[in-house]
């Protein structure tokens, strides 16, 4: 205990001299730092507080020091992020090399391999994407395509992906490959990382009903892959595939948290509902309760479930901090809630706010009104990315409930 | 507030667990519900639970009492859900005594230790009518020098068939509906003018109708200070509550379990019924709500014996979760069974008898969330 106050002390002195004033602004849209060779900051403030961040390792806490890592305990970390919130320093950086890739390599890469794409991931160096999806194999993932085939020192690939967030801005992909074609399935895929800085890699930007295009068709034509970019052995993908799914879908459920549960209360604090004080301004109130009973009566049900869920996600954790345990078939419970009520949150805002929410562009709309319109078009792919919500039923019924196939 | 249970109350737990297995299985339940007992359970297991300590869990040690806490009692409470353990130890060790721990030093000595050794037992009179509403009472108490008379009718009170004590919630002043006015009182059920009438609800469990007509009380009888009994009631209501939600969602959970084994066991078409996607889904999302249930209660019942400050609002929002899930788990589980799941000779019905009967216990979720709005301030 003694050590966890010293540790606090010393992080509050850290972070009140290197976590610049500008970083403690709330951000807007654009603000995201994703890394990458072609980085762009928002603001260089933010370069410096990446570069600070990044040098301690504090950008992935728990990661192990002689990677570059943080190398904090459980409950280290969690004072980081208590501390991190008291001054509302912004996320040094954000990337699907820390959710996703990165706790992957942990486990199955080579030493080789951890020594270098590691520390790339915790400065924030290398921005990557995911290569999973192709056009024919959604939720059947296994039955992808995209072939690579050897040619002596280096894989040849050849296929196409689908859906690849980023793609255009990214530096590398991970990528899922059939390298066993006779074999069953799902013993016929290996786990590549390939370099997106070739000609035999393009991309196609792809226009979503929310109308950004955050994705990209990814085309691979003759891509040379040097052996030594293979994580695990050949044949054996699938078991990484899956391990980082679990990451992937943790991190998804956490925007289940939204901005109304009790995840961000601070002891003696009560649980704040955003939603109800949004719904006010909207529809009125009589006698202090909510002028639309139906609506009310909703939107409680509303904050009691997701309530219910953060602290579902703060029970799990803790409990996987004594067991030491990490995701497990569990996070599909957790991905499942978690995307189906952050659709839910969007929905009754937009029942609240009426035609207020409805506006596209142009006047009329405060900018805020016009953000939700396009955020409920965006939270409609959170049931769908990551293994959609039905996916995530099949998943709980089988590995958690063991339920016959 | 802490998310995981101590050592101590790990302890309670597992021996309850073990109780409920040994002595209270459902095949108990069943014998009791169908024998001549009136009182709907086992005197022989009420006094094994009362040596075993389980009614001082709540009673501070200076009456004999262990003083282990809501959560400690709670815990015990839930596993004896899992198999319809019958028994007044809710009315008694949780509200009851809840109450109780507000009365004057002579009476709190007097029941409490009685209470602790002898397994004197204790019910709560305040519905009055057909929905929970702890400030529609019309009951009166009107002051005659230093006693006061009460007339009036309660109903639903939990194990008052057969209590040795009645505690009473009267209105000394007020409208109907008024939080102001609100007074307390503890008299024996054999009173002059208590007219008691047990009634044994569908999860074959007894509650009682009562009338008052012109009981004279003391005013030592008085718990805490008249006309300003709310909170006191509000703060035990709460604890009731919690504890309440932990029962409810040891039978969700069993009978769950119950249904998940049918499921791996059952064929049909050829194959197992739980091979079935239209199950699976499911038995899938009542997996994920039992999950949320467990971490409502385990916050709620903690919250008491912490201190926190918001344990209002944590037991509206457990009782209003549990319930809601214990009501969808009990329909489901009948229906995933087919044709036996209706049968009198399958513990499944059994489960969703005693579900409608406890959603209603101090509040069903309309109004817990309707509670837990105002609470929120909307
Ligand atoms: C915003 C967004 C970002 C994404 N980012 C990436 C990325 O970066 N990289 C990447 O590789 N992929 C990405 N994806 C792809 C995503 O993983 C797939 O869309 C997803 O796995 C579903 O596949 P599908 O779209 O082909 O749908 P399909 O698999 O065709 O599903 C269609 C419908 O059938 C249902 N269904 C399918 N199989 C079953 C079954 N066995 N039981 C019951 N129902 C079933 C589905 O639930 C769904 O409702 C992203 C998707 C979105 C929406």
């Amino acid at each position: 205990m003694e050590n966890l106050d010293q540790f606090r002390k010393e992080t509050k002195e850290w972070l009140e001299e290197n976590c610049p004033p500008e970083m403690r602004k709330p951000m807007g849209p654009g603000d995201v730092v994703w890394g990458g060779r072609n980085c762009k900051f928002p603001h260089p403030d933010a370069k410096l507080w990446l570069e600070r961040m990044g040098e301690k390792g504090w950008t992935c806490p728990t990661w192990p020091k002689e990677y570059g890592g943080g190398g904090l305990s459980f409950d280290e970390n969690k004072i980081l992020q208590e501390e991190l919130m008291a001054i509302r320093a912004r996320p040094a950086l954000s990337s699907f090399g820390i959710w996703m890739l990165g706790p992957a390599l942990l486990e199955f890469a080579s030493e080789e391999q951890k020594k270098k794409y590691i520390p790339e991931i915790v400065k924030g160096e290398i921005r990557w994407c995911q290569g999973y999806s192709e056009p024919g194999s959604g939720s059947d993932l296994a039955s992808l395509k995209t072939k690579a085939e050897d040619n002596g020192d280096h894989f040849v690939v050849n296929g196409q992906k689908v859906w690849t967030s980023y793609a255009d801005d990214c530096d590398m992909i991970f990528t899922l490959v059939r390298t066993g074609p006779q074999e069953p399935k799902h013993d016929g895929i290996s786990f590549l990382l390939i370099d997106m800085d070739q000609p035999g890699v393009t991309t196609k930007p792809i226009k979503l009903i929310s109308g950004k295009s955050p994705f990209c068709e990814t085309f691979f034509d003759n891509a040379i892959v040097p052996k030594e970019n293979l994580v695990s052995e050949l044949n054996k993908g699938w078991d990484v595939a899956k391990r980082l799914l679990q990451h992937e879908r943790n991190m998804i459920a956490g925007m289940g948290l939204g901005g109304a549960g009790s995840a961000k209360k601070k002891k003696d604090q009560t649980i704040s509902s955003g939603m109800a004080t949004m719904a006010k301004t909207y529809v009125g109130e009589e006698e202090g309760k909510l002028a639309n009973p139906g609506l009310r009566q909703k939107i409680a049900s509303f904050d009691i479930n997701s309530h219910a869920f953060s602290l579902t996600m703060r029970r799990a954790s803790e409990e996987s901090k004594s067991s030491n345990s990490g995701p497990s078939p569990a996070s599909s419970m957790f991905k499942y809630y978690g995307s189906e009520s952050n659709k839910l949150r969007y929905e009754l805002m937009l029942e609240a706010m009426g035609t207020k929410a409805l506006g596209w562009e142009g006047e009329g709309f405060g900018p805020a009104e016009l953000a939700i319109t396009r955020e409920w078009l965006r939270t409609k792919a959170n049931s769908i990315e990551g293994g959609t919500s039905e996916v995530q039923l099949n998943i709980i019924a089988k590995r958690v409930l063991d339920l016959p196939q | 507030m802490s998310l995981v249970l101590n050592e101590e109350q790990v302890f309670l737990k597992d021996s309850a667990k073990k109780f409920a297995s040994e002595k209270t299985p459902t095949t108990h339940f069943r014998e009791v519900r169908d024998s001549e007992i009136d009182n709907c359970y086992d005197d022989k297991i009420w006094q094994e639970m009362v040596s075993l300590g389980w009614t001082g869990i709540l009673v501070p040690e200076e009456f004999g009492g262990s003083n282990f806490g809501v959560a400690g009692i709670s815990s015990i409470l839930e596993e004896l859900g899992r198999t319809l353990t019958p028994s007044p130890l809710f009315s008694t060790a949780v509200v009851g005594v809840s109450l109780i721990k507000h009365a004057s030093d002579d009476v709190k000595k007097d029941i409490l230790t009685k209470v602790v050794q002898d397994g004197l037992r204790l019910c709560f009179a305040i519905e009055e009518s057909n929905h929970h509403d702890p400030v529609k009472i019309s009951c009166e108490a009107k002051k005659d020098g230093s006693n006061f008379i009460i007339s009036g009718e309660k109903s639903f009170v939990i194990d008052g068939g057969f209590a040795d004590k009645v505690i009473v919630a009267c209105r000394t002043s007020g409208e109907k509906g008024s939080k102001e006015g609100l007074s307390l009182f503890v008299l024996d059920s054999d009173s002059k003018g208590l007219t008691i009438m047990p009634t044994k609800m569908v999860d074959s469990r007894n509650a009682a109708n009562m009338k008052f007509e012109n009981v004279k009380v003391s005013s030592d009888t008085l718990i805490g200070k008249e006309d300003d009994a709310y909170e006191i009631i509000e703060s035990v209501l709460d604890i009731s509550r919690a504890a309440i939600s932990a029962e409810m969602l040891g039978s969700a959970l069993q009978a769950y379990e119950i249904t998940l084994d049918y499921l791996k066991e059952r064929e049909q078409f050829g194959s197992k019924i739980g091979s079935f996607q239209a199950l699976q889904h499911r038995a899938a999302i009542m997996f994920s709500e039992l999950e949320l249930c467990k971490s409502c209660v385990i916050e709620s019942i903690t919250s008491f014996d912490e201190g926190g400050n918001d344990s209002e609002r944590l037991a509206s929002l457990s009782k209003a979760k549990v319930g809601e899930v214990f009501h969808l788990i009990s329909n489901e589980s009948v229906q995933m069974h087919g044709g036996i799941g209706v049968t009198d000779e399958y513990d499944i019905g059994l489960y969703l008898k005693r579900a409608r009967v406890a959603e209603q216990i101090f509040g069903d979720s309309n109004f817990h969330k309707n509670r837990y709005a105002e609470l929120t301030g909307y």
